[in-house]
């Protein structure tokens, strides 16, 4: 009963810190942030030194920053078609499997749960190391083949094959439980109705039955993987960076902007002026894509 | 990744808030002396039995109650967000301090301390601290890097050591086969280590005495374009396991020379005896000279400590009045070279073989990165390195770039 009478204040005592910390946490340095992004902030977060749009012009007109846009988009190119087929392609294989469904789903989901710095540093030191006894060249020598320096060379751009795979293994697994709750939820009747129709299992119920009824989780986990380009840090800052620096290949947004605000250079007004370019880039790519992919248009329009 | 966490990347500058918010200032973990309780951060050396040295000689200070952090990862970064804050630390170590610490007031000024004994330190180290007059850091050792190269295998090559930035380039290529490759200058074929070293061979200035840009030179892109040629004859060790700074690609045979630090000599010593040799980056041209690079960690005061004064009296007893402990950090556990010149002169350690190979050259070649040059202009510079060396990027257009934003960069803190 006093529960009833208290309703408000328990709401305050449940969502109370959650509140405090998104303040805390995200939206106050969010806000000083975009303050900081119109002072010349060199070494510190209370500068005095009003500069107006200066650090977006020289943000816009800063190669570096534009090459990295540049990264996220390759990066977009090979990951996002890649993720997105081979988590399919598991959930398919998973969701026909008659025995064992539930060891093959952990099987496949666990790398899930493996920290990206920890897999990067295992990539970069056993596999893809550029020495004749790295996991890859063993394999490269066994065909006759040269060692490959798969992270230093640019001409041919081998650090990729490391970078997408690292993440394909890491997150193909949960895109895979998407699909699988995705598969489970289309009505079997219309697979009977396709059998009916003379429908041949396999290809063409893919194509006619399964892949449409996917379109929403597909839609979603396009979303999800655009996303989480973007934010791609942790892979390639352990993969590529060392401790006099950071190449100027396969350098993403994030990365450019932690050397450029947080590195030595303490630039945080100019590192924040870019976060603000891309929060805003971010923004509108996702609202675009929600566009066109029709997202929370109504089913009769 | 979740989105608050990205809010919280992208918000950029926040991040120094909150790891400050969240950091261990080490004021509690307990020093031994009476008085103001001082937090001393280091980062964290490779080298074994350093961290319980600086704990000892924290404890041996009677005078305040000093508690060390020994702060592994990005420390650089660690102490540049941490000064933003009240909660950093009192005293530090800092590869620098940078001119925008100094400009922006983060460190306190130290020139008192050295009445007396300023002569003493090596002014090649001393140099780099030294802004308007006043002294913002009291180098604590002098670091520096060399060639490495196995004798065995250059007599086994026919191959003298190389003296020259065009030898280097022929020793490599010869040195390299199936199994070893000639030159090791780390995974990212240089860019990061070399810094000024080609430019420095070449008889060049990253920044002039008097502040302007000091490779604006055609023999600065004759001499990166050499190094390119490292790479491009495929002479070059990459992605090696352990980078530049460890020795283990140069012992276990994958490189038949490389770069390293001084720090290395005992590794080396141990793995191979007397089948290596030690040599300053090779000098280019008729103008060139032989360099190797200098550099010093310092111990500063950071001006938002609430005891200025204890901390600058602390780093008085430990870095310019205790001799024996400077002595024993210096080559107790590790090869460095002490800042103290007199030091240096009687370290029985540095007196022979390889290791007073080192000492000659850091006194005859040795090259400190000068303070004008800024973190900006380093990293334009480095990215340049890297498109020329790896890229094949022509070295005059990319120079040109990196003249034109160096000589911003100096305007902007001249």
């Amino acid at each position: 009963m006093w529960g009833n009478q208290n309703r408000t204040l328990w709401f305050w005592v449940f969502v109370g810190p959650f509140l405090l910390g998104l303040g805390v946490f995200t939206y106050i340095p969010l806000g000083w942030s975009v303050y900081l992004s119109f002072f010349d902030a060199h070494n510190t977060v209370t500068p005095d030194d009003f500069v107006g749009f200066g650090n977006y012009r020289a943000m816009l007109r800063n190669e570096a920053f534009t090459d990295s846009l540049w990264t996220f988009f390759v990066f977009s190119l090979f990951i996002v078609p890649a993720t997105y087929a081979l988590s399919l392609a598991l959930a398919l294989m998973v969701h026909r499997q008659r025995r064992a469904q539930a060891f093959f789903r952990s099987v496949f989901f666990l790398p899930a749960a493996c920290s990206y710095v920890v897999a990067a540093l295992i990539w970069k030191m056993s596999i893809f190391n550029g020495v004749r006894f790295g996991l890859a060249n063993t394999v490269l020598g066994w065909f006759g083949g040269d060692q490959i320096a798969w992270l230093s060379t640019t001409d041919p751009p081998w650090y990729w094959a490391v970078i997408v795979t690292v993440r394909l293994w890491l997150q193909a697994g949960f895109y895979m439980v998407l699909f699988l709750a995705g598969l489970q939820r289309i009505s079997p009747t219309l697979y009977e109705a396709a059998a009916v129709d003379g429908a041949r299992p396999g290809w063409q119920v893919f194509r006619h039955i399964t892949f449409p009824q996917l379109r929403a989780t597909s839609v979603a986990v396009v979303l999800l993987l655009v996303i989480n380009a973007f934010q791609a840090f942790d892979e390639f800052y352990n993969l590529l960076s060392d401790s006099r620096g950071y190449p100027p290949y396969a350098r993403p947004p994030l990365v450019y902007l932690y050397h450029t605000a947080l590195g030595q250079g303490q630039n945080l007004g100019l590192g924040s002026a870019g976060a603000v370019l891309l929060a805003l880039i971010i923004a509108v790519v996702t609202v675009g894509q929600a566009k066109w992919f029709g997202l929370g248009r109504k089913e009769a329009e | 990744m979740t989105i608050s966490r990205r809010g919280l990347l992208g918000a950029g500058a926040a991040v120094g808030l909150l790891s400050a918010c969240g950091s261990n200032t080490g004021r509690d973990d307990g020093g031994s002396g009476d008085g103001p309780k001082l937090s001393q951060w280091y980062h964290q050396y490779g080298e074994q039995g350093t961290e319980q040295a600086v704990k000892k000689y924290a404890a041996a200070y009677k005078k305040a109650n000093v508690s060390v952090q020994w702060r592994p990862g990005n420390y650089d970064e660690q102490t540049a967000a941490a000064l933003l804050t009240a909660s950093g630390p009192d005293v530090f170590e800092v590869n620098g301090p940078s001119l925008d610490q100094i400009q922006g007031k983060q460190v306190a000024d130290l020139t008192e301390l050295f009445d007396g004994v300023k002569d003493d330190f090596n002014p090649a180290v001393l140099a780099p601290k030294t802004y308007d007059g006043r002294i913002w850091g009291i180098p604590q050792v002098v670091d520096m890097q060399m060639l490495y190269y196995r004798k065995s295998l250059l007599s086994d090559a026919g191959v003298r050591p190389p003296q020259t930035l065009d030898e280097l380039v022929d020793a490599a290529k010869k040195l390299t086969s199936k199994r070893t490759k000639g030159l090791f200058l780390g995974n990212d074929g240089g860019a990061g280590v070399l810094g000024g070293m080609p430019l420095y061979a070449a008889g060049l200035e990253l920044v002039t005495a008097d502040g302007k840009v000091g490779f604006d030179d055609p023999a600065a892109a004759r001499a990166l374009g050499k190094i390119h040629q490292l790479y491009a004859d495929k002479s070059l060790l990459l992605g090696a396991p352990a980078d530049w700074s460890d020795p283990s690609a140069f012992v276990q045979g994958l490189t038949a020379m490389q770069w390293s630090g001084l720090w290395a000599l005992p590794t080396v010593q141990k793995e191979l005896g007397d089948d290596f040799g030690v040599l300053p980056f090779p000098k280019d041209g008729a103008e060139g000279k032989p360099a190797v690079p200098v550099g010093a960690y310092a111990a500063a005061v950071s001006t938002r400590s609430k005891h200025q004064k204890a901390g600058k009296d602390f780093l008085k007893w430990l870095w310019i009045d205790s001799t024996d402990r400077q002595e024993d950090f210096a080559l107790g556990y590790g090869f460095h070279i002490p800042a103290r010149m007199s030091l240096a002169k009687k370290a029985e350690k540095l007196r022979k073989g390889a290791a007073a190979d080192a000492v000659r050259y850091t006194t005859d070649h040795g090259r400190a990165e000068p303070l004008l040059w800024t973190p900006a202009s380093r990293s334009a510079y480095q990215d340049a390195l890297s498109r020329i060396i790896k890229d094949g990027a022509s070295p005059d257009e990319e120079l040109k770039k990196v003249v034109r934003k160096v000589s911003a960069e100096l305007d902007r803190v001249k």
